[in-house]
């Protein structure tokens, strides 16, 4: 047994065990931390199967921004929201203990029954490199061959947004203040995380990265902001914002639409796809990033008020 | 640099950087109350981290890469730093004193 599989074989004890004392924590607390560290374990296992773009999203936008949100929501609900609805007297409790081993099962057994791939996928990918406009194959993949899927995610993370302004009640949040260190650390860290948003963002179109993990390094920023004090919780969206949150998809749109008249939809003309693909990225890492950081302000206005500042 | 010499400086720097982090593992785990072990794991972070990125840094494939490698450690120890002294004093405001030893009490 080498060193590599031993490491694999504790990784994946490390994601059940974390999942475990998270789904088994005594309070709400404990299990939102649980949560992080689960989403931690599940960065390195992706880092191990070669796939460091899901690796980066996960680590970002799994354990850090979902980690926050959490967090947030314990904060607001109290510590113990929640604890009567699925603890260990639940009645529900045998018949989920029977059922996931079972769905664990038919998951293994579908795995190794998947019918044999008539289309090697990688090795399209790879053939048609050179009409995506980038050199990274998971951005061709993403932006350019299955576009439309991309263009439905930003959809859906935008209707998200929407439900939630509908559900938040507005209140003007009272300028907090918080620590000489934390506010020292936001002022610091923001323009680096600004500049690695932008990195990320640039290095998507020939190595992991693109605009997902940058606009989730643009909301941990304004998260980062808004926790010490810099940033006021945002109440109802004005003209800018609005703009700023629905530009990603518009600008995808209008590039999708484009080439309606001749072709089907989302074909770029391969001498500007390059071009295309950067313009959608800018557009979706900012538009994603206001997104992804108005999930955190937009629901935080009460919260804070509530804190006793100390 | 030859190449050998370098694995040679970055395994040393490596097994420096894994044994702060065991002592820090060892720190959390055995350490009384919460400041102390927050003092364990701040070593870790800072000294631990700190040699892993240079006996990475050694290893890279160009300068460019090895900057970005130590580009992580000032950020690290920054955040780091930041988040021991909030936990603390987030402690402190929860009314949990500070651990004393026994003849001291």
């Amino acid at each position: 047994m080498n060193l590599a599989l031993v490491f694999d074989l504790l990784l994946a004890l490390m994601l059940l065990w974390s999942a475990w004392r998270a789904l088994a924590a005594p309070n709400a607390t404990r299990a939102v931390v649980m949560f992080i560290v689960f989403g931690l374990f599940l960065t390195l296992a992706w880092g191990r199967l070669d796939a460091p773009d899901i690796a980066l999203a996960e680590a970002a936008i799994g354990a850090g921004l979902t980690g926050a949100l959490l967090l947030d929501a314990v904060r607001t609900l109290g510590e113990s929201a929640g604890a009567d609805a699925g603890g260990a007297r639940s009645p529900w409790r045998w018949p989920v203990l029977a059922f996931s081993p079972l769905l664990a099962v038919i998951l293994v057994v579908a795995v190794l029954e998947a019918p044999q791939q008539l289309v090697d996928l990688p090795a399209v990918v790879e053939r048609n490199m050179g009409l995506s406009g980038v050199t990274h194959p998971v951005t061709a993949v993403l932006l350019n061959f299955r576009g439309y899927d991309t263009l439905l995610e930003v959809a859906v993370l935008l209707a998200a947004l929407f439900g939630l302004l509908a559900l938040a009640q507005g209140a003007a949040s009272a300028a907090t203040r918080e620590s000489f260190l934390l506010h020292t650390l936001a002022r610091l860290a923001t323009p680096p995380m600004i500049v690695v948003a932008g990195y990320l963002l640039w290095a998507g179109a020939h190595q992991p990265g693109g605009a997902f993990q940058a606009a989730a390094v643009l909301a941990a920023a304004a998260v980062l902001l808004h926790l010490a004090g810099l940033l006021p919780a945002w109440v109802a969206p004005g003209r800018l914002l609005r703009l700023g949150l629905a530009g990603g998809l518009l600008v995808f749109l209008a590039v999708a639409i484009l080439p309606l008249a001749h072709a089907p939809l989302l074909t770029y003309p391969p001498a500007w796809a390059g071009a295309l693909i950067l313009l959608v990225e800018t557009a979706l890492t900012v538009s994603l990033g206001l997104v992804l950081a108005g999930l955190f302000l937009f629901l935080s206005g009460r919260s804070l008020r509530d804190e006793e500042t100390r | 640099m030859p190449d050998s010499a370098r694995e040679f400086f970055s395994a040393v720097f490596l097994v420096i950087g894994a044994f702060f982090y065991l002592a820090g593992t060892v720190g959390l785990l055995r350490f009384p109350d919460v400041y102390t072990r927050l003092h364990a794991l701040t070593k870790a972070d800072n000294l631990g981290l700190g040699f892993l990125v240079l006996g990475l840094a050694v290893q890279a494939e160009s300068l460019a890469a090895a900057l970005k490698l130590l580009l992580i450690w000032p950020l690290t120890l920054a955040a780091s730093a930041t988040v021991g002294y909030l936990i603390a004093r987030r402690a402190r405001a929860l009314g949990i004193s500070p651990w004393l030893r026994p003849e001291d009490r």
